[in-house]
């Protein structure tokens, strides 16, 4: 037996008191394409870090090539030959593909100057040894992502690295880019690389990788050969979810009541594109009607959020609020025809963290309490503080800074401050993320009473159960496309998973088809 | 190694002309602007520009700026930005005019050491503490201006470098009919070229201004290239302050204000980002002519006051600039 190319056990990592990492154990081996999966703030990114020397673990320790070793900073791991590929790709744009090939060890004469023709050489050959048909004299800015991708992979591995780690390489690859880096995965397994491949597609891990090492809140839920185990089991890892027993539990307070549905939609979003993260995806909520959004990290959630909402342009597709076909969609367009929208990431998107619980609140509403142009401080106050005790907004005044607050009452702010513009239909980004076990009851139950008033909710949420137990109809989203639709009685944790998992299993079983 | 050889010489064929056509007006934009102006300033005012005797004076008075020019290329090629050369020119002038009574040799060293002193201090700021260039520089700029004044007796007294000494002999001479800063400037412009196109040190300047966090994820060795560059810069300047301090005679403290702003759009004029990572030297030289082409044309019309140049400096550089951004928006799609 040889030993692993690169291995960490019973690492361990806190953020201030928070558990990033525990105990987890993961060894690759030269030859073999390891992927590592799981939903956002699993670990995954803290793993790569402390593999690459960025960051250093509070306990466990490293080996690479069968000895201890800790890198103190990336440059270590890299001498090491220790290469990792960004998400975003990590080299210079504005100068030539040659020259990000080979910056910082280009080939000099014996006068120390830089002998371009024998470089230029270099460089063609590296490119034509995988297949990648540029001049390498071009700009690297102006080629596609995937080619700079691909560029990028060529430069770690013409540095004779023996462990390459790839962070979602494909996040913002088009298809047929996508098939090309996966072929030269296949080629490093064959140069006997070892390869960590980062993803939350799980296409690519059943198409590209041997081993799997599923993470879910900072520990290992699942890891073994790809071989041996099934979509479904790595979808249920990742959501943390037992298979043999998904059941109703009634963790949230979500009523069961059915409503009529039959009418008019309030909001008709039609053929939403926007390459490569939303594909023809089309949704309707009806007044009083909650919509649950499915689906894995990255399979279009948000996307379609911020696209309903204008935040994002698109490439085609319709949005029409009671009716009324809307042009020229921008954030401040969708409020005025009445949507409202409560963002994923609170914290950058949503609170402003200096201002107020007051001004926080009115801030979306300024036109409509305004005097003359002067804000009155009496129609703000009246409006602050009904919502403050609609809502149970616990703060000690109204003019309290919104950073004092926490998670759950800071959401809670957020709402108010949709609320109070009369919307017809409000959309919530993970709502319930990362607030405590009451908030959460109390957040959930007013989503329940608003849909109760006859407020439209497009819900989306990465929990299963809230979104099984607070939808009257859900939507399954992957790849950036709808690839299931229930109602009702139809909602289960199970069918959504399963969905999940066999819509994959399609997609693979029709792209084998293709090939 | 033929099917080597075969990419590339597939590309440049197929891709090459058609990025290198795009991408002229970046390149040459300077020099055709400065060709036009030549042959416009030849045309309306005859002999009494295009004569030798006004070339060279032209040669002259671009040779000091092209020295400073050819430092801030480096900085802003590097993301960087170097206020303080105008005030370490003037520092340097008069600490050669001061040191002058200790021989040629210390007029020379005392100023380039102080001055590549500030470069590092600079450097050091900017590259390992990590302090914003504009606020470092600037304060360079307030220090060195300082000391000038401090050197020269708050400016009552004036030191004089003495017509004999070696120095102003070889500040002052010509070869083959060019003056002698112009050879000086020309050498430093040639194996700045060198160095920034040539050398990995070079290559490294382009990187860091283009993506400095990929920069140091390639592993390149930012903060030591950072830092040269401000010592290569200050240097520059403290050279240009010898020479312009010999050909005077004298060491004036008042000198150089304004002189970084003068470089930056000289750089700028050439067809550098002044974000950094794209530009050229051969722009920065062509921008340097112009701005001191259209400063002699300005002159050659009496009756216009010597600030209508500044004008037409500050019309020139917002159009190049708009230029650009038009470029690389385009090209960016």
């Amino acid at each position: 037996m040889t030993f692993a190319a690169i291995e960490v056990r019973s690492v361990h990592k806190h953020f201030a008191g928070v558990r990033a990492l525990d105990d987890v154990s993961l060894s690759l081996h030269a030859g073999e394409v390891h992927a590592l999966v799981g939903e956002n703030g699993a670990g995954k990114s803290t793993l790569i870090k402390i593999m690459t020397g960025v960051q250093r673990p509070d306990g466990g320790d490293l080996s690479y090539q069968g000895r201890p070793v800790s890198f103190t900073r990336p440059r270590d791991a890299q001498a090491a030959g220790i290469s990792t590929i960004y998400q975003e790709v990590n080299l210079v744009p504005l100068r030539s593909v040659a020259a990000n090939l080979f910056l910082g060890r280009e080939p000099v004469n014996r006068f120390g100057l830089i002998d371009y023709r024998r470089m230029h050489r270099a460089a063609a050959g590296i490119l034509a040894r995988y297949g990648i048909a540029v001049d390498v004299r071009s700009r690297l800015g102006e080629l596609g992502l995937g080619v700079q991708q691909m560029i990028a992979v060529a430069r770690a591995l013409s540095m004779n690295a023996r462990v390459i780690i790839m962070d979602e390489p494909t996040s913002s690859l088009e298809p047929r880019e996508v098939d090309l880096l996966l072929g030269v995965v296949a080629m490093l397994r064959d140069q006997q690389v070892a390869v960590l491949y980062v993803t939350h597609k799980l296409d690519e891990v059943f198409r590209a990788c041997d081993r799997v090492t599923v993470l879910r809140d900072g520990r290992v839920a699942h890891s073994g050969p790809v071989a041996g185990t099934t979509r479904l089991r790595l979808v249920a890892a990742m959501l943390g979810r037992d298979i043999d027993q998904v059941r109703r539990h009634g963790a949230t307070t979500f009523g069961d009541e059915q409503r009529d549905t039959t009418g008019a939609p309030l909001l008709r979003a039609e053929a939403l594109s926007r390459r490569p993260v939303l594909d023809d995806v089309s949704v309707d909520v009806h007044a009083g009607e909650v919509v649950g959004l499915a689906g894995l990290l990255g399979s279009g959630r948000t996307e379609t959020a911020k696209a309903v909402f204008g935040v994002d342009p698109l490439d085609s597709g319709s949005i029409r609020i009671g009716g009324r076909r809307a042009r020229r969609w921008s954030p401040a367009a969708a409020i005025r025809a009445g949507l409202g929208m409560v963002p994923e990431d609170r914290k950058a998107e949503g609170v402003i963290a200096d201002l107020s619980v007051r001004d926080n609140i009115v801030l979306a509403a300024l036109p409509r309490i305004t005097v003359g142009g002067f804000l009155s401080k009496r129609r703000q106050a009246a409006l602050v503080d009904t919502f403050v005790k609609r809502l149970q907004i616990k703060i000690s005044h109204p003019g309290q800074k919104v950073r004092e607050l926490s998670g759950g009452n800071q959401q809670k702010v957020l709402l108010a401050r949709m609320l109070c513009l009369h919307p017809k239909v409000l959309i919530l980004d993970e709502p319930t993320r990362g607030i405590d076990i009451g908030a959460k009851a109390e957040i959930q139950a007013l989503i329940d009473e608003l849909a109760g008033l006859g407020i439209g909710v497009l819900l989306i949420s990465s929990e299963l159960e809230e979104v099984v137990e607070g939808a009257d109809r859900v939507l399954v989203l992957r790849d950036g496309a709808v690839v299931g639709t229930f109602r009702g009685d139809e909602v289960t944790e199970d069918r959504i998973m399963r969905t999940i998992a066999v819509a994959s299993n399609e997609a693979a079983a029709a792209k084998d088809d293709d090939d | 190694m033929t099917t080597v050889d075969r990419p590339v010489a597939a590309g440049r064929r197929s891709g090459g002309t058609a990025r290198d056509w795009r991408r002229w007006p970046e390149k040459a934009g300077a020099p055709i602007v400065l060709a036009l102006v030549l042959i416009g300033g030849s045309l309306m005012y005859g002999d009494s520009f295009a004569s030798r005797q006004n070339f060279g004076n032209i040669a002259l008075d671009s040779s000091y700026l092209l020295l400073i020019a050819t430092g801030m290329t480096f900085v802003i090629l590097s993301g960087g930005i170097d206020l303080s050369v105008g005030s370490l020119l003037a520092l340097a002038g008069v600490l050669t005019a001061y040191s002058a009574q200790w021989g040629t040799a210390a007029a020379i060293a005392l100023p380039l050491l102080v001055c590549a002193a500030f470069g590092l201090v600079n450097g050091l700021l900017i590259g390992r503490a990590r302090i914003a260039p504009f606020i470092v520089t600037l304060a360079t700029l307030l220090f060195a201006r300082g000391l000038a004044f401090a050197v020269a007796s708050e400016g009552n007294k004036v030191h004089i470098i003495p017509a004999d000494l070696l120095l102003t002999r070889l500040g002052q001479a010509r070869w083959l009919g060019v003056p002698a800063p112009v050879w000086f400037a020309l050498i430093a412009f040639g194996l700045g070229a060198l160095l920034l196109s040539r050398t990995r040190f070079g290559q490294a300047v382009f990187a860091i201004g283009d993506n400095q966090e990929a920069s140091e994820l390639m592993g390149l060795p930012v903060a030591r290239v950072r830092i040269l560059v401000y010592v290569l810069s200050a240097t520059l300047a403290g050279t240009a302050g010898v020479l312009i301090a010999v050909q005077t005679s004298s060491g004036l403290p008042t000198i150089g204000e304004g002189r970084e702003l003068e470089a930056i759009a000289a750089v700028v004029l050439g067809g550098t980002l002044l974000t950094g990572g794209a530009g050229s030297l051969s722009g920065t030289l062509a921008g340097v002519l112009l701005l001191k082409v259209i400063q002699n044309l300005i002159n050659q019309v009496g009756t216009l006051s010597s600030y209508y140049q500044q004008v037409v400096s500050g019309t020139f550089l917002i159009v190049v600039v708009l230029v650009q951004l038009r470029l690389a928006r385009r090209r960016r799609r």
